[in-house]
């Protein structure tokens, strides 16, 4: 396949793949998936730091800065303003503009605040930040995030951790087809299908923890991700068959014994 | 002095600067960023960033997350 990357904000990321640092049993295995995923990013919370015990080894220590980007994310936000402090804050740990930006507005579900996060969008954006918001799979919301300067837009597939699968494929299909900025399914993916089917609907890459970390093996199921979702990209460029009722024979009809 | 660091009360016997009191909590500063009275701190400007009784002191760094 000729090369076919990523790009945001005028970066270039060759693997479409976006993973998580959350959730792992250790350090050691979240690399070696990180290493298996293919990825090029990934992302990290921001938190306050234990100041009397500090003993576990820096997370940090366990990412090479060379090989993957950090995409330090607001998540644990409810208010536009404390995702706004969040992104600051982890602008100046990682020394990098770009966040994903999390405006949560409900603790069960962990659907974002559609209010908060286009005006903390708006916000982040005029400061300079390349902002990526974790959105509602709903195609205005995600035009009004793309007209507030969103770098890309992150629809959820299903609730975060909920490892659903793509709930509303139409909705993500038609978010493609209005948005002029990459859109990245960010959360809800369970296994490799769902991913394949993510990018088979034409978005431009998934992004994903629970569905790694919280597999039996981790490890597997990153290299499962990564070719989920490159068989699910080459799919959609090659081009799907028409979805038809009836069957239609592979085979030819004339010649058969029995004629 | 008393400050507010990480939400908690802290004591401190002495006026220090950020960057002195990374140092007493053996922080490096490389790996955090500092917020102090909800406006960042920049690193820059930790040495010559004084710490004030009642300040309220962010000091947050990278963990894993999704």
């Amino acid at each position: 396949m000729a090369p076919d990357p990523l790009i945001i904000a005028g970066k270039t990321f060759s693997s479409r793949l976006i993973v998580g640092t959350g959730k792992y049993e250790s350090h050691d295995v979240m690399q070696q998936a990180h290493e298996a995923s293919g990825a090029e990013m990934v992302t990290v919370a921001v938190r306050r730091i234990n100041v009397t015990d500090r003993a576990k080894g820096s997370m940090l220590d366990y990412i090479d800065p060379k090989r993957y980007a950090l995409l330090p994310n607001t998540a644990g936000c409810y208010t536009a303003d404390d995702a706004i402090r969040t992104a600051r804050l982890g602008r100046e740990v990682g020394l990098s503009e770009w966040v994903k930006l999390e405006v949560i507005g409900d603790e069960q579900t962990l659907f974002p605040d559609n209010e908060g996060l286009v005006e903390a969008t708006r916000v982040l954006v005029k400061e300079g930040f390349v902002v990526l918001p974790y959105t509602n799979d709903d195609p205005v919301v995600c035009k009004k995030l793309e007209d507030a300067g969103a770098a890309a837009v992150m629809p959820l597939g299903a609730p975060i951790g909920s490892g659903l699968g793509i709930q509303n494929r139409n909705n993500i299909h038609i978010i493609k087809e209005f948005a002029g900025i990459p859109v990245i399914v960010d959360a809800g993916v369970g296994t490799a299908s769902d991913a394949a089917v993510a990018m088979e609907l034409g978005v431009d890459g998934v992004l994903m923890n629970t569905a790694i970390a919280g597999a039996s093996d981790p490890v597997a199921m990153a290299e499962a991700m990564k070719l989920a979702v490159v068989a699910g990209r080459q799919a959609r460029l090659a081009g799907r068959i028409a979805r038809r009722r009836y069957a239609t024979a592979s085979s030819p009809p004339e010649g058969t014994i029995s004629g | 002095m008393r400050i507010l660091l990480n939400g908690d009360p802290y004591e401190l016997d002495r006026p220090v600067t950020i960057e002195g009191l990374l140092a007493h909590l053996d922080i490096d500063p490389r790996i955090v960023a500092v917020e102090r009275n909800l406006v960042v701190v920049k690193k820059a400007a930790f040495g010559e960033t004084p710490v004030a009784d009642g300040d309220q002191i962010e000091v947050v760094n990278f963990v894993g997350g999704g």
